[in-house]
This record gives structure tokens, sequence and C-alpha cells, in this order.
């Protein structure tokens, strides 16, 4: 089981039939998420070199992880949305054992996955188990 | 004759397969185009019954596969115009032979505070050997740029071509914009003044008639996974006078006469620029696929996908939140593009692909381009010479529903 805000969103899939829906949905969460600060665009928080860019700042306190992320595309700041409800307030030590996969799966968002695909989630999922390693010692 | 594309569609078995449940709709020609029967079949053909190592053996196989993979020089030199078959070195695609222009022509017939001259819109296979020559020899690089319009004035070129300028190496069609350049009267203004050419074929070759000796240029690299050949396959055309100044820059077997432990002799050109086994199934394919393209014609290829174009083109225009990249009236079938609003290159190729539409996202391999333009990334659709009009409304529709998405 995961966390009540994914468990939230995955209710709300559910009730999406076709992939445009789905699609929209995601997109609709890309476009209510908060933006990352500028200042924090920086080449410490850049996750992926390539032409559609992510970031990843992470922030971390009293054993609690938390992010904020962003992206120029629209449909991976949507799918970074769901990341944040999988992974926000987890104890640092819990991160790295979440199955990101499985659970984007649940959406039938997986394909954004492959190895092939240069958005960058991938990437990200990666180093949101590096920096919560670290954290947790 | 005109070309019969429900014909010629039916000779690529890919395109009957659907994504996302829809019919593929495969507009990443630029990128690489699919590969019809016959070429499949010569593969396979090859590996079943005709394989062995080229030039090495006497035995039966090595003599038949030598045969087929060296018939495959005359077609290209066919298919390029070039008058001697001589003048044709296998390779691996346009990115070898450019290299190899650098390596082997280059870097012994041009010095620290030479020029090289290139357009804003090359790809950078067409760009990064030039960068290493800057890196390593101080060779200086001088570029050209677009118009407003995508276009590329000869004139500016030719403006541009002062006493330092040694080599001018341009793209013949914009693998972005599209854009067609005037590549004949560079290099015949070029020549006039003894400057090398370098005449990017990747894109051009695909599209157009090509007539190396009509355009006057001096090196012209083509990539055969672009003809609807095998990946791995390519040669170049280095007019002969060029070729003589060259060495040869990759060493191994096949391309020498005799090597000692104190010495070592080359093989004569074009032979001696070919080092190693060579993709010798891929280079049978590649001959097969030029054959099949001859065989319905270049000029029939160019008036089609002309005729596409210009419809892809009028129906772009009419999408006002839709910024094509690249307004040149006669482009060739490739349209680079950017949407209104909050979508990324990237999330319009991801719906698009939810409608069967097959497109490339990202800066092209073209930096310099991109930057030109203010632009970090954008769509591209091109198109070839299966693609038909109905598919372009497919695109339509999907960018529709993109625009819809996004908003």
């Amino acid at each position: 089981m995961a966390s009540t805000a994914f468990e939230e969103i995955v209710e709300d899939f559910e009730f999406l039939e076709d992939w445009e829906d789905r699609y929209r949905h995601v997109i609709d969460m890309g476009k209510a998420m908060p933006p990352l600060e500028d200042a924090f665009k920086v080449d410490t928080t850049k996750v992926h070199g390539c032409s559609s860019q992510v970031w990843l700042h992470p922030r971390i306190a009293d054993g609690v992880f938390s992010f904020q992320g962003d992206s120029d595309a629209m449909i991976v700041r949507g799918l970074i949305a769901v990341l944040f409800a999988l992974y926000d307030g987890l104890p640092v030590g819990e991160v790295a054992a979440v199955d990101a996969g499985g659970e984007l799966a649940r959406l039938g968002l997986n394909d954004h996955l492959s190895a092939q695909r240069s958005n960058g989630l991938r990437a990200m999922i990666e180093r949101i188990r590096i920096v919560s390693s670290e954290a947790a010692g | 004759m005109t070309l019969d594309v429900e014909k010629i569609r039916g000779d690529f078995p890919i395109l009957a397969r659907t994504v996302s449940g829809k019919p593929l709709v495969y507009l990443d020609n630029g990128a690489s185009a699919q590969k019809p029967q016959v070429v499949i079949d010569a593969i396979t053909n090859a590996y079943s019954h005709e394989y062995a190592n080229v030039h090495r053996g006497l035995h039966t196989l090595s003599n038949i596969a030598t045969d087929k993979y060296e018939a495959v020089r005359g077609i290209i030199a066919r298919f390029l115009g070039a008058p001697d078959e001589r003048e044709i070195v296998l390779n691996s695609g346009t990115t070898e032979g450019i290299n190899m222009v650098a390596y082997g022509w280059a870097m012994n017939n041009l010095v620290a505070g030479d020029e090289i001259l290139l357009s804003v819109m090359e790809h950078h296979a067409n760009i990064v050997p030039w960068h290493f020559l800057r890196e390593r020899m101080g060779i200086v690089l001088k570029w050209v740029d677009v118009d407003a319009m995508g276009a590329l004035d000869p004139q500016v070129v030719i403006d541009a071509m002062g006493p330092k300028v040694k080599l001018v190496a341009i793209t013949q069609v914009s693998n972005v914009l599209g854009t067609k350049v005037d590549v004949k009267t560079i290099c015949h203004a070029a020549r006039a003044r003894g400057i090398a050419t370098l005449v990017d074929g990747s894109q051009g070759a695909v599209h157009m008639p090509v007539d190396v000796v009509d355009l006057g240029c001096d090196f012209y690299p083509i990539t055969g996974h672009k003809l609807y050949g095998p990946s791995g396959s390519g040669a170049i055309y280095v007019r002969a006078e060029r070729m003589a100044e060259m060495r040869p820059f990759m060493g191994g077997g096949d391309m020498i006469h005799e090597v000692s432990k104190d010495a070592v002799s080359y093989n004569d050109p074009p032979m001696m620029f070919e080092a190693g086994t060579p993709g010798i199934v891929q280079t049978i394919g590649f001959g097969v696929a030029l054959d099949y393209m001859m065989g319905i014609g270049m000029a029939n290829i160019a008036a089609h996908e002309d005729a596409i174009s210009a419809y892809a083109a009028s129906r772009l225009e009419g999408l006002n939140w839709l910024n094509v990249q690249g307004q040149t009236p006669d482009k060739a079938a490739i349209f680079s593009f950017t949407m209104d609003g909050a979508a990324h290159a990237h999330d319009i190729s991801t719906i698009l692909d939810k409608k069967g539409v097959a497109v490339r996202a990202g800066h092209h391999c073209a930096g310099p381009l991109m930057e030109h333009l203010g632009v970090t990334a954008t769509c591209r659709a091109s198109f070839g010479m299966y693609n038909t009009k109905a598919e372009v409304d497919v695109l339509i529709e999907a960018l529709e529903l993109a625009h819809d998405l996004f908003g």
C-alpha cells in the first residue's frame, strides 16, 4: 500500500477509461504543480541533460523525505506530481524500497519508464533513491 | 510515369502494423527510413546462402559475396552520377564519410589559421569533425546564417569565401527546416576559387535526383539507412583529384598492399580508405535499396514528395497555434514545429504516438541551428516516398488533439 495521496490518484484514475482522459488528468496535475523557483534550477539539481529538462530539489528534514521537482515538458511535470504523492513524507530509510515502476504501472503510465525515454523520469527516480539512501546513512 | 503510392506501401511490411492500436503513420523518415521487402529478402538471402568475408578468400562463397558487395559500388556511382566507381568509398554512413574527409583530407591539406565554411543549419555530423580540427590544429570555423525564412542565399556563402577558406561543407537539404540549398551555385563558385566542397547528402539524396558532376562538389556523403537500406551502410563520393590528395585515416586489413615490421604500403584507392571487414550484408542490402529507388525513379519520388510537402505546408499553415520553422516555398517534406502554450516537443510527440503517428522530438543534432532559431527543442515530421496526403490529415488531427490537451 502506497501513501494515501498516491492511493487517491489511483482511485481517480480508475474512473478514467480511455488514454485521452488519463493524459488530460496527468497534464492537469502538471499544470497545477507549483513550479520550482529558478534559483533552484541549477546544474546540481538537473537530472537529465536532454532536450526535455528535469530538476530535482530534495528537501530532507528530521529523517523525512520530500522534494520539489520540475520539467519543461508538461507530461513529465504531471508525472513528477505523481512521484511527489508517492514519496512525500516517507522516512528516508523507506524511500529506496518504493517500487516506483510498479506503482506507475497501476496508473498505466509505466511506458514512460522505458530505457529509451529521454524524459528524465527514470533518472529522477534513481536520484531520489541515491539522495534518500545517503541521508539514511 | 507517376508513382503508385499504394503499391509502394505494399512493398514495406512494417507499414501494415499498428501503434497504440492505430495504423502506423511513420513520419520519422529524416531519422531513418523503413525497409522494403526486397531489402529484407536480400539480407536474409545473403546470410542464408551467400555469406563469407569479402576480398580475402578464393573459395566460392567469398567470391560470390565479394562480387555482390563490389557491385554496389557501381550502383552507388550510378545513383550519384559519379563518372567512375573508384570515386566511391564504401562505409557505414555520412558520419564516417565526413570524419574520413576531416582526418584523411583536411588534416593533410589544411594548416592552422585556415578556415572551414559551414552553414548554421548543419547536422552535428557536419560540425563536430571540424571542431576536432579546430581543437587539434587551430582550424577556424566560419559560419553563414540562414535568413528569416530559413533560406540560405548562395551569394552569402560565396561572399564569405575569403582567402583563408579551404573547404565549404554545407548540407543539400536541412534535416530540421527542409530547406533546399542551391549547392550547385556554391560548389561552382568554390571550384573557381580553388576551394574544396563537401555537400552533406544525408537528406538530399533521399528526396531528389543527384548528379555530383553537375553539382560540382568534391565530397558527397550519403547514409544507407535513410535511403531505405540497412543501418550501418553508406558511402561517400570523392572526386578523383581530391582522392589523390588524401591519406588513409583508418588502418587495418584490406586497405594495405604490403606490411612488414618496418614499412607499410597501401592498396589503391578507394580500397585504401576501407579498413577492416566492412558491413558486407548491409552494403549488399544498400545496393538493393538504391536499385529499388531508381526503379521507381528519383524524379517520380521527388515529384510525389513535393506534392506531399505542399499539401502538408498548407494544412499546417491552417493551425494558427503552430509555429513551423523554415518557410521556404519549395522545401523538402520536412517540417519542424513548436506549439503555442504549455506543450514541449516531447509532450506533443507523446500524444502523437498515441495516435499512431511517429515523429522526432528534440534538437535534431543541430545545436547551432536551434540556437539561431531560439528554441531548445522542436517536433519534426519528415515524409518519405510511401507517405500519403491521408497521413498528413492524421497528423493534423493528432496535432489538434495535442493542442486541445495542452491548451
